[in-house]
């Protein structure tokens, strides 16, 4: 039996702990440490997945001992590639935004660094495990260095982040009252326990209202409109580094959550055929799409508008899994995969024009295409696949969401999705028109002088790059993805 | 028919593509121009390499990776597909010979961008020709929708930023709102989205939904600006012109009215399309267009907007042709892609060389301007020869195919419509060429002795006027592929 999913927790919070105390000793130890403890993990993810192809579905017993007493990992179809682009993603991010955080932080990076890597050990904690009170701890872990992470940032970054710290603790607590009620009715936590024994009570209004309260606990965290007030003050106003990584990864990971409560601790016969909310939850999926393009649209700024789009996204997804038939769940799980990508891509880019200008207003961004041309190339990818142009990924999950929204007859979906494409061509190429009309208002005949070329760091661009590079690689292959992972998991 | 998997469809698509770092980091104007070339004959090459076994009836398959369960990205090259990327590979190498008397005649600025991104949009358009399927096929149409964009813009005014506006709204708007779900349903019918040569539709649709998804695509498709999504073309000629005329004469506009037809035959299939009528109503569409077309170029003094609004009609002639449904039909629609792209862009490049060399951009100024720049009037004269479909020119050809095509399917109706545009077209380009050199020249510009717009400029549009008068003596290859992609998607 390997040992990859302890690797892949473990690797993160012992490189956490040995930063913390590496930062006494030396403080240029603690990027290297940060750096193997995130490669480690991220190898270990890559273990996992490779396994779940050849064995499909394990469980890792920590230390041995068998669950209900002991913590176990499960590992399948579903949450294998999760874990690969969580990992990937934050380990990305990471390099990508060092020198920020050096530069930001000064003697204080290596509790920023701790912070990370424990905010980075909660999301693949609760990714991997097969406890649902586990599941709250390590939730409790990641939000809590969330919150302080997005606390540090610009003036406004703490004010933003007690309103995230508020609305996410009452979020959480949701999460727990619900799996409270579980408990007392089943004397379980364990989601395999919990999937045995639910059927038997699935007439029952605590094991609905549970559903109810753990539904509304995981909204909150993934910023579902109208519950998403926290998300865009905590992610614009935070450090570049901070939104880098949660931006893409935290919203992502409770839709994650969502469906594995939706299809492991309970069932699609329980959740589409016991109760019928699926009718509401799709009006409200597209209300959240179409509300989050819209503010989206209404912002002046690079920076806000992008924490709009992440908003919308998250609708994407919630409708996906609530419209209720295969080619949706398809669309929803690979429009999670590829939203991290995407979403890195988007922020990453972000920080890198960033470190070059005072504010991200639109109207800073003249004449970027000349001064940062490499940055501005992966954003135009990106934002060709946020689009949902092929054969950047976005398209494939689109396709299956529209498909399976057609499918299941529900066309107001249909109608916000492709109204949100059309909003994100706008968003796009207006900003796109600004960062392509220089500074001077010379646009005539005769070779422009030559333009220095001013890019943001290496580390950056390069990271920026391969986030790029696999919003391409994911598209290509996202027929390989959906057959040998999504398939399987919604069998 | 023997399938030939080769990877040529693949290297033909990347051979521009591959460049385009080295157009970005080249050090010199010669040296960028000098592999733009390279490219060119690469690329018009391995097409060329492909030609004597698909004229043999055989086609080039290439698979990439499966992107959709049951989807892969995939090239497959038939008559069809081959007659349009030799029209297009051929012309770019032409097209960027011009660009080089055009925008150094002009001194243009951001001239490496404007190469390079010419250079994305070739590959593209190259693409859509070999697509397999209608995934390939729509990605190929997304990714040169978007290459066009920046060389629309190329002048960075507030005139280019509103017809770049205008060119999103309608093209990718169409692509996005209507073609996606209708490709999304086709599949969900089907089951499949590789192109059959007569079709996959055909005992999965009723006639309503066949219907609607016809006009989903025909509309969708807007790059074959079918009225009432037409109105971008003419706005996109605030583009440089070897722009306007590569790619609004004949890349972009004929991927359009390409993907029209190759969604007509190699998703509807002719005898499911003449089995609901479809192909009337079609037909009636493109005669409408045709029609208003001709009338408001007729009305037009700017000389790059009566060329667009003539480009308009022109394009529907392809899709009448198609719509026909008839072999004689096809052939003229398919034919007419080639003939009227070396027509056009003969007049394409005309207006171009009298800007560099005269100034001039209105039809109303050119009186008497043959004695000055006689090449490249006498060319504008044959290219309006091919485009009217008057003989010397190639143009002739396709109009009789077509005209033998409306007698075949007896709807006279149509081949009304087709003389009576023909008329039309004469109104409106044979005045033009008669003015410039029987009207008297402003009194400020008579005696000016020969002023011709630079060699690079000339050479070019010298050759395509040439071309257009070959293609009427012998119209090998294209109108054998043309014919023998009729044979093939009506399976006679």
């Amino acid at each position: 039996m390997n040992q990859y999913p302890a690797f892949l927790i473990i690797a993160p919070l012992l490189a956490a702990c040995l930063i913390a105390s590496a930062a006494w000793l030396r403080r240029s130890l603690c990027f290297p440490i940060a750096v193997l403890g995130l490669g480690t993990s991220f190898l270990s993810s890559l273990g996992v997945a490779a396994r779940v192809l050849t064995d499909g579905h394990f469980q890792y017993r920590m230390g041995g001992w068998a669950p209900p007493l002991g913590i176990a990992l499960e590992v399948d179809y579903l949450n294998a590639p999760v874990l690969v682009a969580v990992s990937g993603a934050a380990l990305v991010s990471l390099i990508a935004t060092r020198q920020i955080i050096e530069r930001e932080q000064g003697p204080k990076a290596p509790v920023f660094y701790t912070l990370m890597l424990l905010a980075v050990t909660g999301m693949l904690g609760m990714t991997a495990t097969g406890d649902a009170f586990n599941l709250y701890v390590l939730l409790e872990i990641s939000s809590i260095t969330g919150y302080a992470l997005t606390a540090s940032g610009d003036r406004l970054a703490p004010l933003a982040s007690l309103r995230y710290l508020l609305l996410g603790t009452i979020g959480a607590s949701f999460y727990l009252l619900g799996v409270g009620l579980l408990y007392m009715m089943t004397g379980t936590l364990n989601m395999a326990d919990l999937s045995h024994l639910l059927p038997a009570l699935y007439g029952s209004d605590a094991i609905f209202a549970a559903f109810l309260l753990i539904l509304c606990g995981i909204w909150l965290k993934a910023a579902l409109f109208p519950l998403h007030a926290w998300l865009p003050g905590a992610y614009s106003h935070a450090s570049h580094a901070s939104a880098c990584l949660l931006a893409p990864l935290m919203t992502k990971v409770m839709i994650y959550v969502m469906l594995r409560v939706m299809f492991t601790v309970f069932t699609p016969a329980y959740v589409f055929e016991q109760i019928s909310l699926e009718g509401f939850v799709v009006t409200l999926a597209s209300v959240a799409v179409v509300a989050g393009s819209l503010m989206a649209l209404a912002q002046r700024n690079l920076r806000r508008m992008a924490v709009y789009i992440v908003v919308a996204e998250v609708g994407y997804m919630v409708g996906g899994a609530w419209l209720g038939n295969q080619t949706a769940w398809t669309g929803a799980i690979l429009h999670l995969l590829n939203d991290v990508l995407m979403t890195l891509c988007l922020f990453l880019a972000i920080a890198a024009l960033a470190g070059r200008m005072e504010t991200t207003d639109f109207k800073n961004l003249k004449g970027l295409f000349s001064t940062m041309p490499f940055s501005m190339g992966a954003l135009v990818l990106g934002a060709m696949s946020i689009i949902g142009v092929p054969p950047a990924c976005g398209f494939f999950s689109k396709w299956f969401l529209l498909k399976g929204a057609i499918e299941a007859g529900r066309f107001d979906f249909l109608a916000a999705l492709l109204f949100s494409s059309l909003i994100n061509v706008v968003l796009f190429f207006r900003l796109f028109e600004c960062a392509l009309y220089s500074g001077d208002d010379h646009h005539g005949p005769g070779e422009h002088g030559h333009i220095e070329i001013h890019e943001a760091p290496l580390s950056l661009v390069a990271s920026l790059w391969a986030a790029a590079a696999g919003i391409l690689a994911v598209g290509f292959y996202s027929g390989s993805i959906v057959n040998n992972f999504i398939k399987p998991a919604l069998m | 028919m023997h399938e030939i998997v080769s990877i040529r469809p693949l290297l033909a698509v990347i051979a521009s593509l591959a460049v385009t770092p080295i157009l970005l980091s080249a050090r010199s104007p010669n040296v960028r121009e000098g592999w733009t070339f390279a490219a060119g004959a690469v690329k018009l090459g391995i097409v060329l390499s492909m030609l004597p076994a698909v004229l043999g009836g055989n086609v080039f398959c290439f698979a990439l990776t499966e992107v959709i369960p049951g989807i892969r990205l995939a090239f497959r090259v038939d008559a069809m597909g081959m007659l349009f990327a030799l029209v297009a590979s051929t012309l770019w190498i032409v097209t960027s010979a011009y660009s080089i008397g055009y925008m150094r005649g002009l001194d243009e600025h951001s001239q490496t961008r404007y190469f390079c991104f010419f250079a994305i949009a070739l590959s593209a358009t190259i693409g859509a020709a070999f697509a397999a399927n209608l995934v390939t096929l729509y990605m190929f149409y997304e990714i040169l929708s978007f290459a066009t964009y920046p060389l629309v813009t190329h002048h960075q005014d507030e005139e280019a930023k509103i017809s770049g506006r205008k060119y999103l709204f309608f093209i990718v708007g169409g692509s996005v709102v209507l073609v996606l779900p209708a490709m999304i349903i086709c599949h969900m019918k089907a089951g499949t989205l590789d192109f059959a040569p007569q079709g996959f539709l055909a005992g999965h649709v009723t006639q309503g939904l066949a219907t609607a998804l016809l006009l989903l695509f025909v509309f969708g498709l807007a790059k074959a600006a079918l009225m009432p999504m037409h109105s971008w073309l003419p706005a996109a000629m605030v583009a440089p012109t070897p722009v306007s005329a590569l790619l609004h004469a004949v890349a972009v506009v004929k991927v359009g009215a390409f993907s029209v037809a190759r969604v007509l035959t190699g998703v509807f299939g002719v005898d499911l399309l003449a089995q609901y009528g479809l192909g009337t109503l079609l037909a009636v569409l493109a005669s409408i267009t045709i029609l208003v077309a001709s009338f408001i170029a007729l009305s037009q003094d700017g000389l790059k907007r009566r060329l667009a609004f003539s480009t308009i009609g022109q394009l529907s002639y392809i899709l009448l042709g198609v719509a026909l449904l008839t072999p004689k039909g096809i052939t003229g629609g398919l034919v007419h892609i080639a003939m009227h792209a070396f027509g056009k862009i003969t007049l394409f490049f005309c207006a171009g060389a009298i800007f560099v060399a005269a100034g001039i951009k209105n039809i109303s100024e050119m009186k008497g301007l043959g004695r000055r720049m006689p090449i490249t009037m006498g060319a504008f004269f044959i290219g309006s020869l091919s485009v009217i479909g008057l003989p010397p020119g190639g143009g002739f050809i396709s109009k009789w195919f077509l005209a033998l095509g409306a007698l075949e399917s007896h709807e006279l109706a149509f081949l009304c419509v087709l003389l009576f545009s023909s008329f039309l077209n004469a109104a409106y380009f044979l005045p033009i060429a008669y003015n410039a050199f029987f009207a008297n020249p402003p009194d400020d510009a008579k005696d000016a002795g020969i002023q011709e717009a630079p060699p690079w400029c000339v050479a070019p549009l010298a050759f395509t006027a040439m071309a257009s008068v070959w293609l009427f003596f012998n119209p090998w290859p294209f109108l054998d592929l043309a014919r023998l992609a009729a044979a093939q998607v009506t399976g006679g």
